[in-house]
């Protein structure tokens, strides 16, 4: 009998430690799964950020260094820079990217570093409990925004999908989503087109990966799923905005 | 016949980091330290090496965290203001084990300060500067040609001890011109770099990281980095003795200051006094036996410092029990550097 369905090699066969319904354990997955059809896993090396993914050696079979919050695209820089042939990506959420790492994000975008960034937006800071991150949504209450995000005082989310594609450096950038089949598999796509820029030395290539987080935002994993779909997809279209050579 | 060449001490320091095989350097401008970066630029790319000017010391410090966990060798520099931004890089680099050097050519402060020549660094350098209870190796030259030296001895004893070291100068021993000879890389036997992350390949999977949270590991861990720190004191601790056998009172200061420092005790010896310096090379390590073999006969001690008073502590920590220490310094600022005549002035007060 042909096996049609396996776990990818670059995933360790170990239970995660994330919430049931959240979906950081779903992009570990497909991200595995493109490492192992670029048969890159042998010379990766990943760079996990701080959050709720900070573990991510210890699922992925790869060689990896751990940033401290926010610094990851810094740190991945000097990876690279030292090993231009090792396959690098950093994987990193809201609060890490969007907050505290702005700045490292950015330039490392505006060198067009030869890397790829997974970036995982659940519109919340998840390891420290849910407080509000910037792309928290307007109305969306959180730890630390008990009535509600307010846009007169903390500001609208950011787009930062959009945003860094307006980077010369940036040679991809994209907006996924895994809460039903048909995105889950355009994710895997543009995952894999995220890795190939990197394989073919053609620049940065950013991923940006909407996510559920049942537990810090008080909903079952299906209405978590759901929101995902409705309230984050209105405000965070799925999409390629940039897409700088033809692949 | 070795070639000698007359340079700026920051010149010196980054000739003497290419000469240790750096390769990778990532940098902020900030005065009075931009000479390295201009250096480096300028040079690495002819060598097939990196220089990148970072958007900030925050960014610069965690490319060298990079770049240093794949075992290459590389450096940052800046000054004051950049090395606070540094210290958090710093505190991963040492709870990673990574080796690594960082210059800091200290201004004077807090704050903005000035560009002036200081030492209220040295805190922040030998206690550790960041979060969390760790030690980095910090080298204090005194001239241009230990600006040389000392930043090669830094990049062997960042790799042989697994941890980052720091060359703490100003922006005397920075900006001045003297001779250099400038020495080849010594030999030196430096452990395997069998820990680097560098694709797995057929191997066993590495990590490089700090956060241990199982039952006991950090508090293992954390032993072990202490343990280290016990084996640099005991075979990296290193001073200068000048004067010393006979003396009647130990002058001591480190870096610039040692330079004012040792003009006074020699002004001193021609008034007939018997004074000897005692000038620390390694800051951490601190020359904790050299103090004390010094204060077994000689019972007084005058520290002096361009700060008000940081380095005294180890001093008075290090001598031996009824050793009477004294502190002479000047907060930095535009010219409060103290004369050779000033410190000549203290010598005499103390030595009666
Ligand atoms: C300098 C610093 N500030 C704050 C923290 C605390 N902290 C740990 S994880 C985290 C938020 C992570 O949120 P996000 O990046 O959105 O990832 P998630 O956990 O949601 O996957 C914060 C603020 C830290 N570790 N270091
Ligand atoms: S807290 Fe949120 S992001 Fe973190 S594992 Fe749980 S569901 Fe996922």
């Amino acid at each position: 009998m042909q096996q049609v369905f396996k776990k990818p090699v670059s995933l360790k066969d170990v239970q995660t430690h994330f919430c049931p319904g959240c979906h950081h354990g779903t992009f570990h997955r497909l991200v595995a799964e493109a490492m192992d059809e670029f048969g890159v896993q042998k010379r990766t090396i990943g760079v996990a950020s701080v959050g709720c993914s900070v573990f991510l050696y210890g699922y992925f079979d790869i060689d990896v260094v751990e940033a401290p919050h926010g610094r990851a695209p810094a740190v991945a820089t000097g990876v690279k820079r030292a090993r231009p042939d090792a396959f690098v990506f950093t994987y990193q959420g809201d609060g890490d990217l969007a907050a505290i790492g702005t700045s490292e994000i950015i330039h490392a975008a505006n060198r067009g570093e030869d890397m790829t960034v997974i970036f995982v937006n659940n519109t919340t800071y998840g390891m420290t409990g849910g407080q509000m991150a910037p792309t928290t949504l307007v109305g969306q209450r959180t730890s630390t925004s008990p009535y509600g995000r307010n846009q007169g005082k903390d500001g609208a989310p950011i787009r930062m999908a959009e945003l860094l594609a307006q980077l010369e450096g940036v040679a991809f950038s994209a907006r996924v989503a895994v809460n039903n089949p048909k995105n889950l598999m355009d994710a895997k796509r543009q995952i894999k087109k995220a890795f190939r820029y990197q394989a073919e030395g053609k620049g940065f290539s950013f991923i940006e990966a909407l996510s559920s987080c049942p537990t810090n935002w008080g909903m079952d994993p299906i209405k978590a799923n759901e929101r995902v779909g409705t309230e984050m997809c209105a405000y965070f279209p799925l999409g390629v905005f940039k897409n700088a050579a033809d692949l | 016949m070795t070639k000698r060449l007359f340079m700026k001490g920051n010149e010196a320091l980054a000739m003497a980091a290419i000469e240790a095989g750096c390769r990778y350097y990532f940098g902020y401008p900030i005065t009075p330290q931009s000479d390295i970066p201009e250096y480096m630029s300028r040079e690495l790319p002819k060598l097939g090496g990196e220089f990148i000017q970072a958007e900030s010391e925050v960014a610069s410090i965690n490319m060298l965290l990079g770049a240093s966990a794949t075992g290459v060798r590389a450096m940052t520099s800046s000054s004051s203001p950049g090395i606070s931004l540094k210290q958090e890089g710093i505190s991963y680099m040492a709870g990673a084990e990574l080796p690594g050097v960082i210059v800091n050519i200290c201004r004077s402060g807090p704050g903005l300060g000035g560009i002036d020549a200081s030492q209220a660094d040295y805190f922040q350098a030998v206690k550790g500067g960041g979060h969390g209870g760790y030690h980095i190796i910090v080298l204090a030259p005194a001239s241009v040609q230990e600006m040389y030296d000392l930043t090669m001895l830094a990049f062997d004893l960042a790799d042989l001890y697994r941890m980052p070291s720091m060359i703490l100068g100003d922006s005397v021993v920075g900006q001045m011109k003297e001779s250099v000879i400038p020495n080849k890389r010594p030999e030196r036997n430096l452990p395997p770099k069998d820990w680097v992350v560098r694709g797995k390949g057929d191997g066993e999977q590495r990590v490089v990281k700090s956060l241990y949270l199982g039952d006991g590991e950090l508090e293992a861990h954390n032993w072990k980095l202490h343990a280290r720190y016990g084996e640099l004191k005991a075979k990296e601790a290193r001073w200068e003795e000048f004067m010393l056998d006979d003396a009647e009172l130990v002058v001591t200061a480190f870096g610039s200051a040692a330079r004012i420092a040792k003009s006074a005790v020699m002004a001193a010896r021609d008034k007939g006094l018997k004074v000897g310096l005692l000038r620390p090379i390694t800051l951490y390590p601190f020359p904790e036996k050299a103090f004390l073999a010094a204060t077994e006969r000689c019972k007084k001690v005058l520290d002096i410092e361009l700060n008000a008073g940081q380095m005294v502590e180890d001093v008075r920590l290090s001598v031996a029990r009824d050793a009477e220490v004294f502190f002479y310094g000047r907060p930095p600022g535009a010219g409060s550097l103290p004369t050779p005549e000033e410190l000549l002035e203290q010598i005499t007060n103390y030595y009666v």
